[in-house]
């Protein structure tokens, strides 16, 4: 208890050990990862757990969880860029490239889970126009290209600038910087402009994308517990949630912490309840709307998921850590950054729980009544867990993310820093 | 489209009285108020609706289906064997399945065993989601079809199906494949494509589905039960319960049932209109 308590007065300790601790996670799951994707590559999906009547499994749940994190990560900066909320404008850049990261996560994840990872490009050359799915991909498309784009004029100037230093960083700006040298406070001006007008376009490219992504399950009519039409705006708020949670967690750790951030991190504790709040909100109100209805078909999805093998995820990890810890430390402790950075990190894996509860209970009721005793095959069984490489895999995954993540913090130009070589600059 | 919608108008406007009665009852009472209000602009766009989904006519040279007398079938599985080796169909991949459902207070306790091959929809809900269209409805037959080279395995069929009749190829092997006996040399004739279950041979990492036999046909589309090109399920279930054929020939056997006997065909409430119907 000393050590820890030792750890946390001295503020600059703190914020040095939490990147220690980030990067050791993140190099861990990485590492980890490898064997997961060696399994996939070498088995296919022979060794996953997953099978005809659970169709989709832990991939499809980190899928819409990157992606949601990535959706509601760039709502967040748009506040900055669009609507020129300048509290936050600190963590901006920081939000961009979270979405950026994030959405890279959400793809590889989708794309392990594809029986035929080669053919990933067959969405180009033989569209569909009536699937749910193939509008999302060309979105992601868009979108991946737009927040390229916009962390390009975002950054710009500062890779200009920081491109004279003959260090290692210096290099990489000037290769980032592709060849601009324009360091001209109207080309500054400039770029602040196309950051507006990408930023704008992203709002709705990011609404439209999670929404679909919600409407991909909506739309199947075929699955009651997928088939509503809270499902898109349940989607969108649950993203604005874990994305907000997240940037509330990365922004006590990372910009030398807590200790700087901290009014941002309070801000951001503070919209996050609210949106959690209403969150809530959707889905009792969805809860309730099925029990009352009384639909066995509607009915079987939830009794899965409260009172199913399962229900822990319900009760323990998306509820009890993953809501009501933080509802507490978000009230109750509301001032210190710590605690809502805390809260950020439960709510964010919370809402990983919640992922899993939309696509497996969706899958594991029986379509029709007796089928999974018709046939003797682990294929057709509606109780699924996700196997060791499915584990890891996704895991592995998640540490390519923070690595990535760490990087580009690392050499990225921070807000601060341009600052002060603005400065230096204009003195000499 | 102006014109189209005038002459919609026209129609609703000299629509008799009957038929304007079986009009209230087909759409339902939720649009009630827009019939009523027939020339204005909900009722021509509730009618539009209804015509995109429920008055398509049929152009096409057969319609197959299939008639399963469940009064019929003694549950011995039979089909569900054929199936396999037709299809050739590795573990945990069966084309059709049967099952059982135990009714109380039945004489003499026999359960209603129903077996399911791929209903083939009117309306199928899985071609619609499939973002690279490898799966479609055949024109010509109505048979659907999963196009094994262009299919990329994402699994959204799957979910969309409501009779779970989609399986998924992880690529487990039958034993007789791995400790290669004569068995693995028996190539699969799906789609007359004749695939062995080697890699980049089989439908690995595809979805695969029920297809009627379509491998079965000749040229022109047609089957012959007495020369045996006739599904496997139908041609093998001993009790007689499995009747296949084209709805367009009102002599085939499938037509003269579902004339005679009453039926019903499985989640109707979903719209996508079953070409298997079961006799009760």
């Amino acid at each position: 208890m000393n050590f820890i308590k030792e750890l946390l007065s001295d503020k600059n300790k703190v914020s040095q050990n939490l990147k220690k601790i980030f990067w050791i996670i993140g190099s861990l799951l990485f590492l980890v990862g490898f064997y997961g994707w060696a399994v996939r590559l070498i088995d296919g999906h022979i060794k996953a757990n997953y099978g005809s009547i659970v169709t989709w499994g832990l991939w499809v749940a980190a899928y819409i969880y990157f992606i949601g994190l990535s959706a509601g990560s760039f709502l967040v900066s748009s506040l900055v860029y669009v609507f020129n909320y300048k509290k936050f404008e600190r963590i901006g850049k920081l939000a961009v490239f979270t979405a950026l990261i994030t959405l890279l996560m959400a793809l590889l994840s989708i794309w392990a889970d594809l029986g035929h990872m080669g053919r990933a490009w067959h969405v180009m050359i033989y569209p569909n126009f009536k699937s749910p799915m193939a509008w999302m991909i060309y979105l992601y498309l868009i979108y991946m290209l737009l927040l390229v784009f916009e962390i390009y004029y975002l950054l710009r100037y500062d890779f200009v600038i920081g491109a004279n230093n003959e260090t290692l960083k210096g290099k990489l700006y000037k290769i980032l910087s592709f060849g601009s040298k324009d360091k001209s406070e109207e080309s500054r001006l400039r770029d602040k402009k196309i950051v507006k007008v990408l930023a704008t376009a992203g709002v709705p490219i990011a609404i439209l994308f999670h929404g679909g992504v919600g409407a991909l399950f909506g739309v199947v009519a075929a699955r009651p517990h997928w088939h509503s039409g809270l499902f898109p705006i349940l989607f969108l708020l649950s993203a604005l949630v874990s994305g907000g949670a997240l940037l509330t967690l990365i922004s006590s750790i990372f910009q030398e912490g807590w200790t700087k951030n901290r009014e941002i991190v309070i801000d951001l504790g503070k919209m996050v309840l609210g949106l959690l709040l209403l969150d809530i909100l959707f889905q009792i109100s969805e809860f309730l709307i099925v029990y009352r209805g009384g639909i066995p078909g509607h009915i079987a999805g939830w009794d899965l998921v409260i009172k199913g093998p399962y229900a822990w995820v319900f009760w323990g990890w998306q509820g009890f850590v993953g809501t009501l810890i933080p509802l507490f430390l978000l009230t109750l402790k509301r001032k210190s950054p710590q605690w809502v950075a805390l809260a950020g990190l439960l709510i964010a894996a919370g809402i990983f729980g919640l992922r899993l509860n939309i696509v497996i209970p969706g899958l594991a009721v029986e379509e029709i009544h007796g089928l999974t005793s018709a046939i003797y095959s682990h294929r057709v069984d509606p109780h699924y867990f996700p196997s060791l490489s499915e584990w890891l895999l996704t895991f592995g995954i998640v540490g390519f993310g923070m690595l990535l993540f760490g990087l580009g913090e690392y050499f990225l130009p921070k807000e601060d820093e341009s600052k002060t070589e603005l400065l230096s600059e204009s003195k000499v | 489209m102006a014109e189209k919608i005038k002459e919609i108008e026209k129609e609703t406007s000299s629509i008799s009285r009957d038929e304007f009665l079986s009009k209230l009852i087909k759409i339902g009472a939720g649009t009630l108020a827009a019939t009523i209000v027939s020339n204005g602009m909900l009722g021509t766009a509730s009618k539009l609706i209804a015509k995109s989904k429920n008055e398509t006519p049929v152009k096409r040279k057969y319609h197959y289906g299939m008639v399963i007398d469940t009064r019929r079938c003694v549950g011995c599985r039979a089909c569900v064997l054929a199936c396999k080796a037709e299809n050739k169909t590795p573990p945990g991949v069966s084309y059709t399945v049967v099952f059982e459902e135990i009714l109380e207070n039945r004489p003499n306790d026999k359960p209603v065993f129903m077996t399911k091959p791929c209903f083939h929809c009117e309306y199928p809900p899985c071609t619609d989601v499939c973002p690279v269209s490898a799966t479609y409805k055949r024109e010509q037959d109505g048979i659907v079809v999963v196009d094994y080279d262009r299919c990329i395995g994402c699994r959204y069929c799957m979910t969309a199906c409501p009779y779970s009749a989609r399986w998924f190829d992880f690529g487990e092997n039958y034993p007789a494949i791995e400790q290669g006996t004569d068995w693995s040399n028996v190539p699969s004739p799906e789609y007359k494509q004749f695939r062995k279950r080697e890699h980049e041979q089989s439908p690995i990492g595809n979805v695969r589905k029920c297809t009627f036999c379509l491998h079965l046909q000749d040229e022109e589309g047609k089957y012959n039960k007495a020369e045996g090109r006739w599904p496997a399920c139908a041609k093998t279930c001993t009790g007689k319960a499995i009747h296949f054929g084209d709805f367009n020939d009102p002599n085939s056997e499938v037509s003269i049932l579902l004339r005679e006997r009453q039926y019903i065909r499985l989640k109707e409430e979903l719209g996508t209109s079953p070409n298997v119907y079961y006799l009760i």
